[in-house]
């Protein structure tokens, strides 16, 4: 099953979805984050591809990618040790396009594949510069998700919702990644705007850093992506253990809400 | 048409042509920028499109050019620099500009379409400062809310411009993140502006970013072309320069500059920063160096490393401390209208000392590149008795501490 079908299934049971997102190469147990995040819970899980000039993303994201920069992660080492994985969670990266421009928009797809990866986001290639990677990723079987804001309008939004694959990445506020003390005010309308437009799974992400704003936003969703928060407490030292506590917490507040809710 | 004279009215040549669909020139521009800040990008340049034919906008621009800025700027006839190198140099004094350098011809027309569209708050980048200065200045004029961000390593080596911006009423953000430099500031602003974007204009200093911006930013430059052009012909008793020179950064008085002189036989010769050489890896040759890639919304030619990691520049120049150049230089390149050539530290030193001494003028660091190309090529790629104009894109007091300590070896007291 591909990466739509699995979230459509879990949705279409009355679960809620949750993609964490952790900064490949950060730190040689990096895998066994991944492997406890999908322990803890995730329905699949996002794999940062750090690249060194990443303008969608706040100082977390930035100074993990840095990070993984300074030890040598790189797009072919990275889908290498995926490769290495043994777990059942659907993977998707998330890059910047120049990376994938730079490897060839099939090589870098062929890389994916090789490193049994489902899905790409791509935030600084919006639905009208997409046709060379997306149809690349199309042939290679990646589905490239993409992403709708609270600026784009509502003839755009059908289109985007219709190119979209896997899900649709609906960004729940005016900004960068990174943790928020509330949930923006955007994220739920965003989530109704997304959910009416579309039958595919819709997950927002950016700025949902704890349980309880998890389960606020996913309630006007299908379910949410979980970045800055679990990433700066694996800056701060926190290993899976620690990671896959922080992805079980909010599980547990999504699950506790859809049962109640 | 009798040409430009200083204390005339700004006559605007015709519009120049915009890019392809989709924001290209050839296979290089586009608009690569996450989906939130599209709805602004079509927003300003549905606006531009129809600013820039409109009799009001372009009388308007045009009495802010004359009335505030002080153009037309002078080509000045470089008698003893002449003799020295063997061939006649003509100067686009850009330094004589309210501001000092050629940046404000672009934010004055940016702060009038902010006014268009509605917004209140403008955020820029700086390298040298010279961008965010201008912007200040034109914040200040119409009354904008003005945030600039800057490098780090920036604000460090050009304090003197963050004073300015701050008595203009500015705030100067200092930016740490990656190279602490002009990339950086960009990446910063972009930052901001996915949050304000509804609010605020971004208004970018050069010829880089996403559609519409280098279109943008190259008719608000193209002034300095298409008067240099027919000051030249006065001069030249209806001819052309056989060499049309400018400093390239991100290549915003260069492409101004070649925007004037396209159709015409001079030689355009874009000059980057070689740095501390071009073998060194420290330079900022991005056309020389660089190999097509996206970054900053744009696909054009960046300097980075084998996995698409963008790569430091360095540059004793902060304006030309930049991996990356405007699309269109890069789309000049391809096509062989314009070719491009590089200075290093030492030679943009030497033209900085030689213009100061020849001619009494003393240029910013980044025409200096210029300069210090056409030093080391008068008599050799150059040839003797050639005409060239070369664009003096800033002047220099904001750079004089730093040079004096550079040649020295010793901090000014």
């Amino acid at each position: 099953m591909n990466l739509e079908s699995t979230l459509r299934v879990k949705r279409d049971a009355g679960k809620k979805l949750l993609v964490p997102y952790v900064t490949g190469g950060l730190g040689a147990a990096w895998l066994d984050v991944v492997r406890a995040v999908a322990l803890a819970g995730a329905d699949a899980i996002e794999i940062g591809i750090p690249f060194s000039d990443p303008v969608m993303d706040g100082r977390t994201i930035q100074e993990a990618s840095q990070r993984a920069l300074d030890i040598g992660a790189t797009p072919a080492g990275i889908a290498a040790d995926l490769s290495r994985l043994d777990i059942d969670v659907p993977l998707v990266v998330m890059t910047y396009y120049n990376p994938v421009q730079h490897a060839g928009h099939e090589r870098f797809a062929a890389q994916l594949v090789a490193g049994g990866v489902d899905a790409a986001i791509v935030p600084d290639l919006p639905l009208d510069e997409l046709d060379g990677w997306g149809d690349a990723a199309d042939a290679a079987g990646i589905e490239t998700v993409l992403l709708a804001g609270p600026t784009t309008g509502d003839e755009r939004l059908q289109r985007i919702c219709e190119r979209t694959r896997g899900f649709l990445y609906g960004v729940a506020l005016m900004g960068v990644t990174g943790e928020r003390d509330h949930l923006a005010g955007q994220a739920k309308v965003m989530g109704q705007r997304c959910k009416a437009a579309t039958d595919k799974p819709v997950l927002l992400g950016l700025g949902i850093s704890t349980p309880a704003q998890a389960a606020e936003a996913a309630d006007a969703a299908d379910g949410v992506i979980v970045g800055s928060a679990l990433v700066r407490r694996l800056l701060e030292g926190g290993g899976p253990e620690e990671a896959g506590a922080f992805v079980a917490s909010l599980r547990a507040g999504l699950d506790a809400d859809s049962v109640s809710g | 048409m009798s040409a430009p004279v200083r204390g005339d009215e700004v006559r605007l040549g015709p519009p120049g042509p915009p890019p392809q669909a989709r924001g290209r020139f050839g296979e290089f521009g586009g608009r690569f920028v996450p989906e939130t800040l599209i709805p602004a990008l079509e927003e300003l340049e549905a606006e531009f499109r129809t600013a820039w034919t409109s009799p009001e906008f372009r009388s308007e621009f045009a009495g802010l050019l004359s009335g505030y800025a002080g153009r037309p700027t002078p080509v000045t006839e470089c008698r003893r620099l002449s003799e020295i190198l063997g061939v006649r140099v003509l100067l686009k004094r850009e330094d004589l500009t309210h501001t000092g350098s050629h940046k404000i011809n672009n934010v004055l027309g940016q702060a009038l379409l902010t006014r268009r569209m509605g917004k209140q708050r403008v955020i820029a980048e700086t390298g040298a400062g010279q961008h965010g200065v201008a912007t200040a200045t034109a914040a200040a004029l119409f009354g904008l809310e003005c945030i600039v961000f800057m490098g780090a390593v920036d604000v460090e080596r050009q304090a003197l411009n963050v004073f300015r911006m701050e008595l203009l009423g500015a705030k100067v953000i200092p930016v740490n993140s990656g190279s602490a430099t002009l990339k950086d500031a960009i990446n910063d602003a972009l930052r901001d502006w996915v949050a304000s974007v509804e609010t605020t204009h971004y208004c970018i200093g050069s010829v880089v970013g996403p559609h519409p911006y280098p279109w943008i930013v190259r008719e608000f430059q193209r002034v300095v072309g298409d008067e240099a052009r027919e000051q030249c012909r006065g001069m030249l008793g209806g001819k052309d320069p056989d060499y049309v020179v400018a400093c390239v950064g991100g290549g915003s008085n260069a492409i101004g500059t070649f925007a004037g002189f396209l159709d015409t036989d001079a030689r355009l010769v874009g000059v980057e920063a070689a740095g501390l050489g071009l073998e060194s890896g420290k330079h900022g040759a991005s056309m020389s160096r660089g190999v097509p890639g996206v970054l900053h919304g744009a696909r054009s030619l960046f300097l980075q490393d084998e996995d698409g990691q963008i790569l430091e520049a360095h540059s004793i120049s902060a304006g030309l401390d930049y991996p990356g150049v405007g699309p269109e230089h890069a789309a000049l390149a391809a096509s062989g209208r314009a070719t491009y050539a590089s200075a290093d530290d030492e030679e943009a030193l030497s033209g900085f000392q030689l213009l100061s001494r020849s001619e009494g003028i003393v240029p910013a660091l980044e025409p200096a590149h210029a300069l210090g190309w056409l030093q080391r090529e008068a008599g050799n790629s150059v040839p003797l008795g050639s005409t060239v104009l070369v664009t003096l894109s800033g002047r220099g007091d904001k750079d004089a501490m730093q040079v004096a300590e550079r040649l020295t070896g010793e901090p000014l007291e």
